[in-house]
């Protein structure tokens, strides 16, 4: 504590001590406030800087970013011109080059709606949200598949890319978390035989991984379809995800709904509210306020997860990629295709994850 | 006395609704352990019911079965006319009618004093927004804590908090008003607070079905005093013979063991 000097400068005792602001301040409070903390900035410098470099190198300085062909490429650094030639089949799969504005015009909407949502002193967030679960999704629907308003059809098999990838994890998302509370609801029901359906069905499907399930949905299913009955793939892929991810979310909710203490439920039904409106309004939103890091952790999850429809022949963002890596104008170019579809999983996860940390920080200054 | 008898006698529910609350021969059991055992009770309208008791005699239990918050297994329980059945109707009527307010106060801590106030007549009784709000402040002034009406619960003082819960049940219009040891987890200097509210709340004429060791509010605003022990009625009597000449011996000792403090 003799860093601090407080007696000594009777003066500022009312001002932080100099010593301990500014930047030499935060690095001897952060980074050498002790022994420990001194090896380990120390050893992580040493870390940082024999692989910073390199890679920096390589990805940047090295690279080359212009071209149309692997001739272009010197071989010295990353080749990007891989990435540039086939970013937009990354992006969008298949779907026609003329319709793809349709897919622009649809996540522009999305983003302009949800705008509102960040912006505190919006008053119709509500009517903003009923419009995000309900209207666009129709509105989404009828966009990418089309056939409706002179739009051609765009079959859901041309569908691929980050566009596809999106697709999935949206929907999964989006349905998960209702499907998931209702299970966990259903898990804790005076009601034995809804219980044991909830249990399960969560055990069910925490028990298979989600190759097998959608190996099965694609494979096995339509063995059971009567001829000629015919499934959309993509849905298929999209049910199982779902569900798959509804039972993981059941399980963090569960784990939220055992945080309330039982006054709560008492002195709801003793006002008389319905078993609805006091799930509704008194023990979800607390409860699911205390597991947003576990919802949003299952969301990152069930993002990445949507790479395993590679699996069954759906070319979502990472089966795009490998698409390009085994073109025979582009073989040996897998780093650099790794690399970026690294960095897009990593924006989109990063940004889920501090989209959870500034909900945790709105909840929490909301009822201190 | 007739009145007495009339009190304690197993007759089928009498049709003047003269009772606001009656039970008949009411048991119920944990399990295997037997809470309440021959449970005999009439609470005329407006009246106020002091109940006290060693810890575990089962008196929480008792009020809790008045609203459902625990079912009784034997025998009958009649609040307004309605009796308590599996009926999910009856239920809800009863609850509407019955306030309850908790030791622990439980309030809903996501939303501010006055939102706690306002849940239950805008989605029970369906009552628009700006109503709502009214009479929420209605009754935050009649508890007198208007100006606590934006803070969270988390942001209130023990008594301050317990006098929203009080103002919570009463935005439902409640004709009966249960009491769980409201004050026990109160400072000594908030217990008085409380206490005054219910005093006045008292003095209105609520019926009122109160569990509490503070015998100088039971003095006070006690119609009847109501010794429980061991999950049954030992003993029930005006405030005055009660305290002054308590017949039971285990009464006595309660008594004795309350009033040294
Ligand atoms: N949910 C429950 N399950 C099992 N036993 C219970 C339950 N609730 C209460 N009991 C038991 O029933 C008995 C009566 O409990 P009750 O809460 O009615 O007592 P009380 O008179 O209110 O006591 P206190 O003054 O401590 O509040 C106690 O022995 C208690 O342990
Ligand atoms: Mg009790």
């Amino acid at each position: 504590m003799s860093q601090y000097n407080l007696i000594d400068n009777p003066n500022s005792s009312n001002r932080p001590p100099v010593i301990n602001v500014g930047i030499i301040g935060w690095l001897r409070h952060n980074l050498f406030s002790s022994w420990t903390n001194t090896v380990l900035t120390v050893v992580a410098a040493g870390i940082i800087y024999s692989l910073f470099p390199p890679l920096f190198q390589w990805a940047i300085l090295d690279a080359d970013w212009s071209g149309v062909s692997r001739e272009s490429c010197t071989g010295k650094g990353a080749c990007w011109v891989f990435i540039k030639t086939w970013f937009w089949h990354l992006i969008f799969g298949l779907y026609p080059v003329d319709e793809r504005w349709r897919v622009v015009l649809a996540f522009g909407i999305l983003i302009v709606a949800s705008i509102p949502l960040f912006i505190p002193w919006f008053k119709y967030k509500a009517l903003v949200g009923v419009f995000l679960l309900i209207g666009f999704p129709v509105l989404a629907y009828f966009l990418f598949v089309g056939d409706i308003l002179g739009m051609p059809l765009v079959e859901t098999p041309l569908w691929g890319g980050l566009f596809l990838t999106l697709v999935i994890a949206g929907c999964g998302i989006v349905l998960s978390l209702p499907l998931g509370i209702l299970l966990a609801l259903a898990r804790r029901s005076s009601m034995p035989v809804l219980r044991g359906l909830s249990v399960a069905f969560i055990e069910l499907w925490r028990g298979v991984p989600l190759i097998t399930v959608l190996f099965m949905a694609s494979v096995m299913f339509p063995l059971f379809l009567p001829e000629g009955v015919n499934f959309d793939k993509l849905l298929r892929a999209l049910i199982a995800v779902t569900l798959f991810s509804a039972a993981y979310m059941a399980e963090v909710v569960r784990g939220g709904l055992q945080a309330i203490p039982r006054g709560q439920y008492e002195a709801a039904q003793s006002v008389g509210l319905s078993y609805w409106r006091m799930m509704t309004f008194v023990i979800l939103p607390q409860a699911l306020k205390h597991v947003i890091p576990g919802i949003v952790n299952s969301f990152i999850a069930l993002f990445k997860d949507t790479t395993l429809v590679a699996i069954i022949g759906l070319f979502d963002f990472l089966g795009m990629l490998q698409v390009a890596r085994s073109d025979p104008d582009w073989l040996g170019f897998a780093p650099e295709g790794y690399v970026f579809g690294g960095l897009v999983f990593w924006i989109f996860c990063f940004g889920m994850s501090r989209y959870s940390q500034y909900l945790e920080k709105e909840f929490r200054t909301e009822s201190q | 006395m007739s009145l007495e008898n009339d009190r304690y006698s197993i007759s089928p529910p009498d049709l003047e609704q003269r009772w606001m609350i009656e039970m008949y021969d009411v048991h119920k059991w944990f399990v295997d352990f037997h809470v309440l055992k021959h449970i005999n009770l009439k609470v005329d309208r407006g009246e106020r019911i002091v109940i006290c008791g060693p810890s575990g005699s089962g008196k929480s239990t008792l009020i809790r079965c008045i609203n459902r918050l625990e079912e009784h297994q034997r025998g009958r329980i009649v609040v307004d006319g309605t009796e308590l059945t599996n009926d999910l109707k009856n239920v809800d009527a009863i609850r509407r009618e019955v306030g309850i307010v908790f030791q622990q106060f439980n309030l809903f801590p996501h939303l501010t004093a006055v939102e706690n106030l306002m849940l239950a007549p805008i989605w029970v009784l369906k009552m628009p927004k700006a109503e709502a709000r009214d009479l929420a402040m209605k009754y935050l002034e009649r508890v007198r804590i208007p100006e606590q009406a934006d803070k969270y619960p988390g942001q209130l003082s023990g008594g301050q908090q317990q006098r929203v819960a009080i103002a919570r049940s009463l935005c439902m219009s409640p004709k009966i008003m249960l009491f769980d040891e409201p004050t026990s987890a109160l400072d000594p200097e908030m217990i008085k607070e409380v206490l005054d509210v219910m005093v006045g709340l008292a003095d209105e004429g609520m019926t009122m079905l109160c569990v509490t060791h503070e015998m100088g509010f039971a003095r006070t605003v006690a119609d009847r005093m109501m010794f429980m022990d061991g999950g049954e009625i030992i003993e029930i009597a005006e405030p005055k013979t009660f305290f002054s000449s308590p017949k039971n011996e285990r009464t006595q000792l309660f008594l004795s063991q309350v009033l040294e403090h």
